[in-house]
Parts: structure tokens; sequence; C-alpha cells
């Protein structure tokens, strides 16, 4: 390669909110659901039916973009995005074009390169489509109108990256201020967050942007840092020989880790945007923009510092917690019920993140109750289990959320500190291992660690650890 | 004695009083569609057993006390555009031929509440484009006063259902002129609301910003009696409002003593027919008669409400229409290939002439690169007009002039030529794009015994002035019944 390239990326990230009910009608969001059992004339595009808009997503919509530092528009409107397609069920997308809600924000990212700010162009409001299923079997196609509705929010970046790295520092960002916002889940897998890749590469030193092109189906972080790897070394082997890059949507495929065109801007569709009639223009007021803003919860920044007041832990753990919303959600929860903040915190770095690590979940996936957690910080920090039994209930109460007190009763897992029997075990020990006392006799100190671990094992890991290590060195 | 030939209010009456039953009267409307029907053609779907049921039921309720309003027990019929829940609701287009809606129009279940008695579905032009009712995929309906001609559109069904006396009232919807034209040529009287007035929940949308439906019926007393039942501020239409005053029957007062009329030159130029001219501007003699205080103005921009009219309303139906497609319901072709294959085929075959020539003016005008050209300034254009009438309403309680500058037209003679059927929308167009009430009633005949109306127009939400000065009107003249009415 006789030169070097810069890549120039812009996101398109959309986001389903969390509200309860759809944007334009009183039907439920909730994700699962008998196919076409969550709707209603509204939202299935009925002849007749009118939208009557959610306050809350107008709400969330201005939470984001005050957290990302957005000015909001506070005379807005929706327009008709105009396209035939069987998922949506009017042949319209109820959207916003000229007037959406916010507009020029950003967020700061931080890269191995350093700390910088993504511009954010615009958020606006629109409504989800349904889902298409293909039945290549019967060779027809199924529609479920139950996503038809459900509110999205699509945050429009400027071409301010330059990497995959920077791309998912920001889009972490992103989830992150969304997640403590309450404004959605944002999880990628199941689609409640999407981004869409718009990529072009240049010669550095350039001022002039490359033709771009946008990739989309990225359903992973993973699938994305290699769909912009891939789409950055196809531009830039075209360019090398001397072939123009293409305007067009690709479609990435991360089984075959390659894109495919789907459509070039020769037959991009005119949509035809224009007012939504059947809904009047939207005025915020400052009072309005006050009242979301005072309504912002605690943000990560201050939540570390928080966690380090209030709490005492180190940086490293208010870090870590705060990392995470569902981290940070169940470590307030568990100190409430049982206090010992830094006992909480080391379970959930060290041992949740090791379970979730070796599952392959998600933190939003932990499934267990801060209850069952209290309990069991509790029992281990109180000596009534010892560590190796705690580390194995744990395992319990995260794959099944079992009640730690409960089992370790039924299974009689308490430390066991009664001298009487400790005093048999170890004797036992003694007994069964000539060449180990033998060793400790002569001044191997280290053959006494053996002795306890054979007794921890012949009391299934239940002896009180000190207690053995204090009746060994009394018989030998 | 014919039941038929009374009021909605006339009926209602008696119906209260014991003296006729809600049964009896749903019978007798019955009847008179049996007989008349071939003749006019008003409905597309006539519902007896729904009608006597539902008859009977009001009835029970009568007599127990639970339902005393005006309009208990009175038969009407429903523009074929509103749904109406287990009902056929076609819009006059084959597309929608087999549709059957899962809910009922907030207009018509307000009426329904009231205790009113549903016959059927009147006859319109498709998707309630145009002005003779010929449009529709389910044959022209005809005017009871000359069946050779047009009962004017779209809501011609409503209007000549009304006439000849097939039903106690009915309710249209006005997009361009839609209630006040076909009322003119049937001879009745019909209301426009202001645009917010009555809620589009349930109205199969054409023009959504403009649309609104209101009352058909023999006379002002019956049509503010039917708007003070439909009017509501309704949650489910967020173009809906919430108005300070609902009682439109306190208007019924035969005193126009001060009202100041004014009667704008544009509305008496070249195109209007000269019976036509002095019967209106006979009705202006009448009001000032009765103390009103008239006078000639200018009203600026009218030349241009067509043109943006036709702009907006097409641009808005080429979406409101898309939703027409044989996927989810209505009109699916037999044999397709693919899925743009299957939409082109079913709407290439759903839609009628019309319907498809307003769709591709509508898509031509939104689409990129003519937006600016076309929409937007159509929407400029409609901001002037409705300062235009701003403007005369600083001056005039209201504003006199014709409905339509011809009387109904022969069957067949509009079609031909669709400019000249646009232009016929002249008077009653810039009502819709300012969102203003209108109110059309018969002042005359010409001198082939067609009817003449005159349209009085009111300021947003006076419709109480427009009422009274159309009252006041009303009491220098008997109701004169079609022939068809006999």
């Amino acid at each position: 390669m006789s030169k070097t390239y810069e890549t120039v990326i812009g996101l398109e990230v959309h986001v389903e909110l969390a509200t309860k009910t759809k944007i334009f009608c009183g039907c439920s969001t909730a994700f699962g659901g008998a196919p076409n059992t969550h709707t209603c004339p509204v939202c299935t595009g009925m002849p007749g039916s009118l939208p009557v808009l959610n306050k809350q997503v107008v709400e969330y919509a201005m939470a984001v973009g005050l957290a990302t530092n957005c000015t909001i528009t506070q005379y807005c409107k929706f327009d008709r995005k105009n396209y035939f397609y069987p998922d949506n069920p009017q042949n319209y997308q109820i959207s916003q074009l000229y007037l959406p809600i916010c507009r020029n924000g950003g967020v700061e990212i931080e890269t191995s390169a350093g700390k910088k700010v993504v511009g954010i162009h615009e958020i606006h409001m629109e409504e989800d489509a349904g889902k298409l299923v293909h039945d290549e079997w019967e060779d027809v196609s199924i529609v479920d109108y139950n996503r038809s509705g459900v509110p999205l929010i699509e945050i429009v970046s400027e071409p301010d990256m330059r990497s995959a790295e920077e791309v998912i520092a920001y889009l972490e960002k992103l989830r992150l201020i969304i997640q403590y916002l309450g404004a959605s889940d944002c999880k990628l897998n199941e689609g409640s967050m999407r981004a869409d890749v718009n990529l072009s590469v240049r010669g550095v030193g350039e001022t002039e942007f490359g033709t771009r092109t946008e990739m989309k189906n990225l359903n992973s972080f993973k699938a994305i840092a290699r769909a912009i790897e891939g789409e950055r070394a196809r531009q830039i082997e075209l360019l090398e020989e001397g072939k123009p890059v293409i305007q067009e949507t690709r479609r990435w495929d991360d089984n075959k880790e390659y894109s495919y065109a789907m459509r070039s801007k020769e037959d991009a569709q005119d949509y035809r945007y224009f007012p939504e009639p059947d809904l009047v223009p939207i005025s915020i007021s400052d009072e309005w923009i006050a009242r979301v803003k005072a309504r912002q919860p605690e943000m990560r920044t201050e939540k570390m510092e928080r966690y380090q007041r209030e709490f005492g832990l180190p940086a490293y753990d208010a870090e870590i917690l705060t990392g995470d919303k569902a981290f940070a959600d169940l470590f307030e929860a568990t100190v409430a019920l049982c206090g010992r903040p830094k006992k909480v915190s080391n379970w959930i770095m060290v041992e949740t993140i090791r379970m979730l690590k070796d599952n392959g979940m998600d933190p939003d996936e932990i499934s267990f109750s801060p209850e069952h957690f209290a309990k069991l910080v509790e029992l281990a920090d109180e000596g009534a289990v010892t560590n190796t039994v705690a580390k194995e209930v744990f395992e319990l109460v995260f794959r099944e959320d079992i009640d730690p007190d409960a089992y370790v009763e039924e299974k009689g897992l308490k430390t066991v500190s009664d001298e009487g029997a400790l005093r048999a075990a170890v004797e036992k020990v003694i007994a069964e291992n000539p060449q180990s006392v033998e060793d400790y006799r002569n001044g191997k100190e280290k053959a006494i660690g053996f002795l306890v671990g054979q007794t921890m094992k012949a009391m299934k890991g239940k002896a009180n650890p000190g207690l053995v290590n204090q009746l060994l060195r009394e018989l030998l | 004695m014919d039941l038929m030939s009374l009021t909605a209010v006339e009926l209602g009456s008696r119906i209260k009083a014991g003296e006729v039953t809600a049964e009896e009267a749903a019978q007798a409307a019955l009847d008179a569609i049996e007989k008349k029907e071939k003749a006019v053609n008003s409905f597309v779907t006539v519902d007896r057993e729904g009608a006597l049921r539902r008859a009977a039921e009001v009835q029970k309720k009568i007599n127990d006390g639970t339902l005393t309003g005006p309009l208990a027990g009175v038969p009407v019929a429903i523009k074929d555009n509103m749904c109406t829940e287990g009902l056929l609701t076609t819009c006059s287009s084959k597309i929608l031929y087999n549709f059957v809606p899962t809910y009922t129009a907030e207009a018509v279940r307000r009426l329904e509440q009231a205790g009113a008695v549903i016959l059927g579905k009147t006859n319109m032009d498709e998707f309630a484009m145009g002005s003779t009712t010929e449009t529709s995929a389910f044959g022209e309906t005809k005017n009871p006063w000359n069946t050779e001609h047009v009962p004017g559109g779209s809501s011609g069904g409503s209007c000549a259902a009304v006439a000849a006396e097939e039903c106690s009232y009915a309710l249209g919807s006005d997009t361009g002129g839609s209630i006040r034209q076909p009322s003119s040529f049937c001879g009745v009287t019909g209301l426009k609301p202001t645009y917010g007035t009555v809620s589009r929940y349930g109205l199969i949308a054409y023009g959504s910003s403009l649309d609104q439906i209101g009352p058909i019926a023999k006379d002002v007393t019956d049509c503010a009696t039917i708007l003070e039942v439909i009017a509501s501020h309704d949650a489910k239409d967020s173009t809906s409002v919430l108005r300070d005053d609902y009682q439109f029957t306190g208007a019924l007062v035969d005193d126009v003593a001060g009202m100041r009329i004014g009667v704008p030159r544009d509305y008496f130029g070249e195109g209007l027919d000269p019976e036509v001219r002095e019967a209106v501007l006979h009705v202006a003699e009448e009001l000032k008669k009765k103390g009103a205080a008239v006078e000639e103005f200018d009203l600026s921009l009218v030349e241009y409400a067509i043109p943006a009219y036709y702009v907006i309303a097409c641009a808005e139906a080429s979406s409101n229409l898309a939703r027409f497609d044989g996927v989810k319901y209505g009109y699916r072709t037999g044999e397709y290939e693919e899925l743009h294959g299957m939409y082109k085929k079913s709407r290439s075959e759903g839609f009628g002439a019309e319907a498809k020539r307003r769709i591709m003016l509508g898509s031509f005008v939104l689409s990129s690169g003519y937006y600016d050209a076309y929409y937007l300034k159509a929407l400029r254009t409609k901001a002037l007009i409705k300062r235009a009438f701003d403007k005369a309403f600083a001056s005039y309680d209201v504003i006199l002039g014709p409905a339509a500058p011809t009387t109904a037209p022969r069957l067949g003679e509009s079609l031909a030529d669709p400019i000249k059927m646009y232009l016929g929308d002249i008077y009653t167009i810039a009502v819709n794009l300012a969102g203003l009430p209108g109110i059309s009633l018969p002042c005359g005949k010409d001198k082939n015994g067609l009817p003449i109306g005159v349209q009085l127009i009111g300021d947003c939400f006076q419709e109480k002035k427009i009422i009274r000065a159309a009252y006041a009107f009303e009491r220098t003249r008997s109701y004169e019944h079609s022939p068809m009415a006999m």
C-alpha cells in the first residue's frame, strides 16, 4: 500500500424506548407475546384510525437529548416517511425529518488515543415497524404487528469517529447514558439498540470526505468492529485498484464476515416526507425542559463519586460497579439490605463477573435477587460458612436464585466449629498420613497445609479452618 | 301521515311523545328505501335486520326513560367512509369491497349513544374524491329532483337519501365542499363544522388536514341538533379541539338585527349561473329586511384556493391511501408475482380512475425536487387564505355566497372534463383550507326545477352565527320536498 488511509465513520443508532405503551396507541410494548396480540386499529393501520402521541416518548427523547448536550427543539413536528413494505401497516412511518426533537449535541469518549467529543447531529422520534417472518416451507410471509408502533429514537452522530475502537467507545457511552436514564435497556442482541454504520475512507490529510456506504444488520459490538474493519479494507482495495466506491446500503453477514450490497443510491427510494397532518406540532416550554432536567437520575460520574464518599469504596471498585447499570443497581439494592459495601463490591467484582464470563452472559442478564445475594454475603462475612462453601452456594444463587439460608440449613453446610467432631477428624487424618506427619515433625512447615486440606476434605469443606489448624498443631 | 316527510327533530318528538315507535319509524324508512333505491341508488349497504333490531332496543330504552334525547329512535344514514363495527364500510371503492371494521367512528358512536337507528351506509365518490358521486365503484347516485342529474358529491348518497326521504337525516363529510355542494344540488341543508369540532376518529381519511364530518338534514334546526350530538373533544383525535360552547341549538332564533353580513364580489364573478346569482342575492335581501347590515367586499386570493386545495388534499391522500395494498384487508388481485407485483396489481385493479389520478398528483407534488415548488407553496397559500378570511371576519359576522356556480349537472357531463369539475368547487374549497364552518341551505330553484343553495360562512368556532343567519332566512320560505319524496 503506497498511501495511508483514514476511516471516517458516522453512526445512526436506533433505540427502543422503555415505555409501557406504544408511541401512538395504548397497546403494550412488552417483548414476546403471541403474534398480533399487542395490537389495535391504530398500530395495525386500520382505515380511519388516528395516532395520539405518548407523552412519555417525548420526555425520554428530551432526557437523552439533555444528557448528550443537545439543544431541545421547542417547536417540533412529526413527518410521514412514505414507503411500501408489509411490516409497515400504513405504508408510511411516522418519523421526524424537518424539526427533530434534539439537535447539536455530543458525548465525550475515551480510547487508547485519549479523549474526544463525538458530535450528535440530531435525535428524532419515530415508530418501529412490525416483524416479517418468512416461511420458506409454506412459501408465505407472516406479519406480526406486536412491535409495530413501539417507540424509537434515532440518534444520528456527526462523522466524527475514525476507528472501530472509537465507535465501540461511543456506543458504550450512549448505552450507559440511556440505561442510566432508564430510557431503554439497549440490548443489541434483542434489537432494542441497533446501529447502522456510515463509513468512508480518504487519504490522511485530505479534507474532502470519500464516498460512504451504509452498513446494516449489526447485532453485537464484535460484529460492528468486524464490519468496520471489513468495509474499510474493501473500500481501500477498490481505491487502490482505481475503482470507485459506490454510495450504497450494504448488509453485513457476520458469519461470512462479508457485506453485500442491498441497494444503491440510484434506486434509493424517494420517501416523499411531509408533515404528519394527524398530529399537532409539539410545543415544549422552558418549564417542561426544566422538569425533565430536574428528574434526570444520577449519572455515572456522580455515582462513582458517591460510592467512594458514601460507601468508602476504592475508586477502582466504584468504576467497575458503575460501568454497567445492572451492577450499580445490584450493588445498591444489596447494600440496602445487608450493609457491608466492600464485601458486596467484592462479590460482584470477582464471583459475579466470573460467572457472567463463564456463561457468556451480559450483566443485564443477572437474574438473582438482591435478597438472596445479601443473605449469602452475610453468611460468608459472618463465617457461618467457609469461603469454599460460600462460592458453591453463590453459583446456585447465580443460576437458580436459591435462598442461601434455607439451602445451607437443609444441606448442613454450616461451618463445623464443634471441637469434639473436629478432633476425631484430625486424629483420623494424622493416622492416615504418617509421611506428612513425619515431614512436619522434621521441620517441614508446609506439610501442615496438606494436613489441613485433608481434614477440610474429610469435613466436606465445612470445617472451621482456624480451629483445624490449631487442633493439628496441638495433636502433633 | 308520512313519517319520512317529517324533520328529524319532529319525528324524534313524536317518538318521545309515544305517538310513533322507533320500530315504526325504522320500518317506514326501510319501506321508503325499498321503494326508491332502484331510482336513486343512495345506499351502498342497507342493514334491514340491524336497523329493526336496533330500533327495538332503542324503543325499550325510550320506554324505560334511559333515552330522552331529541334524536332517540330517529333513523339515520351514514356516509360509507365512516367506520361502523360489523357493518361493511367501502368508501365506495372496490379496494374496500369486503371491509368490515372492528370499531365504530366516534361521531357515529355518539349518535348511537343518543339513540340513533342506523339504516345503512350511503354512496359517495370513491374515497370522497369527486363532486358528483359518479366515481363510486357501486354505481352513481341520482338526484331525487331529476334522476337524469347528479346529486353532487362527494356526500351525494347522504344528500340524496335525505332529499328522497329514505332517512330522516344523514352524516356526510366535507373536505372541499362535499357536504355543502351536494346539499345545494339536492335541496337540503348541510353543515360543515369548524375543523376539529367533530372527531375524525374512524373517518377514513382523504385529506386529513381538511376532512370534517357534519350533518345533512331537511332544515337548520335538525343540523344544529345533530351537531350538538356529534361534536366533542375526543382524546383519540389529536386534531380535535376543546370548544367553549357546544350548545348550537341556542342559536336557533329568528333575529339577525345588527348582524354584519359580507358579500364577497369574488364569489359573484365569471362562471356563476345568473339564476344561482339571483337566488343567492335574494337571501341577502331577505336578511337585510330582517335588520342585518349587508355589504359587498373583496375577498382576495380565492382564485388560488383551487390549486392549493388540490395539491394539499392529493398529497395527503397519496399517503392516506397507501395502506390499501391488499395485504391486510380489502381487495387483493388473484394472480401476481412477488410482493411489489401484488401491490401494483391489487391497487391498479382496486382503485378507480379519479382516485388514481389524485394519488399520482399527490405523489408527484411530494416527490423530491418538487416539494418546495408545489406542496410548500400550497401550504403558504393556505396560510394566506386564512389571513384573508381573518381580515374579513374582523368586519363581518357571516360571509354569504353561492355553494356552487351552477345547479346539478346532468349525469356524465362532469367526469369528461376533470378540470371543469375541480373548478366547480371554487366557492366551498377556501372554507376547508381556512378550517372555517359553513352551511348550505336551499334558497330557490332554477328554471328546470333544480334546487339552488346559498352558503353562509363563519369564522372559526362561530357556528352559532351562521346557524342564526340560516335559521332566520329559512323562516322566510317553506321546505320543498323533492319529487322523489312523494
